[in-house]
């Protein structure tokens, strides 16, 4: 089962800040959780393709626009954008 | 020192830093404070939202970018989550190095990061609903200007 987290807006648009889902075995990077998403949740589809949106895999910073991998048991967060301070 | 956490802090401890010390030259230590909220006057709450770890991670790497980049001898970063009212004390810069450059640069470029590349997200909390802050323009503007003397150090 791969951990799902959302932050900020994002938790509005997926309605929780955190997921549990099974990945199937197609789904090997992002963006095909993306699509994942975007089909039980639309709102959350569009959410997560804003441009400023990032992404960790189990902690670590994924380059931005970059598609890393992911499998089922990784965290992955969809961060928009942050505000410290 | 770095501490993520809820409760608030007293901004004295950043006199902490120079305790039993005689290389310090100078101490430099910036309080930010949950301003009195002008979008929205219904608005009585700040919520701060972190992501365990990965916030504390990401802090580190920007304080690790300021020893790296000014001669200063050490350092303590306080921020707080959850929720705060107006007037609360959110975040604690303080920096101590030998000579007083140094120390007013570091306190700055560490708070420019913080505004704009630490895992926080703000939401204001009022009788007519809640709403995500982002960061502003100049925020943006003021990291993007360390940026550009980075550029420039490497020419």
């Amino acid at each position: 089962m791969a951990r799902v987290l959302f932050f900020g807006r994002l938790t509005d648009a997926a309605g929780t800040e955190e997921l549990v889902i099974p990945l199937p075995s197609h789904a090997r990077h992002v963006s095909d959780l993306n699509l994942l998403l975007a089909r039980l949740y639309p709102e959350l589809g569009a959410a997560l393709e804003e441009p400023h949106v990032r992404v960790a895999i189990n902690q670590k910073i994924a380059p931005a626009k970059s598609d890393p991998e992911i499998s089922d048991r990784d965290e992955i967060a969809f961060m928009p954008p942050m505000s410290g301070g | 020192m770095i501490r993520v956490q809820t409760e608030p802090f007293d901004e004295s401890e950043a006199f902490t830093l120079r305790a039993g010390r005689a290389d310090v030259g100078g101490l430099v230590s910036f309080t930010g404070y949950v301003r009195d909220f002008t979008q929205s006057a219904d608005v009585t709450t700040l919520e701060l939202k972190h992501y365990p770890g990965f916030t504390e991670t990401e802090i580190a790497k920007i304080v690790e970018q300021s020893r790296t980049r000014f001669d200063i001898l050490d350092c303590l970063v306080i921020h707080r989550y959850g929720c705060m009212a107006p007037g609360d004390p959110i975040v604690l810069v303080a920096v101590i190095a030998a000579h007083r450059d140094a120390a007013f640069e570091a306190a700055r470029f560490i708070m420019d990061y913080l505004k704009t590349d630490a895992p926080f997200w703000k939401k204001e909390i009022g009788a007519s609903g809640e709403r995500w802050i982002e960061p502003r323009t100049d925020d943006r503007l003021a990291r993007a200007g360390w940026e550009d003397l980075n550029k420039g150090l490497k020419q």
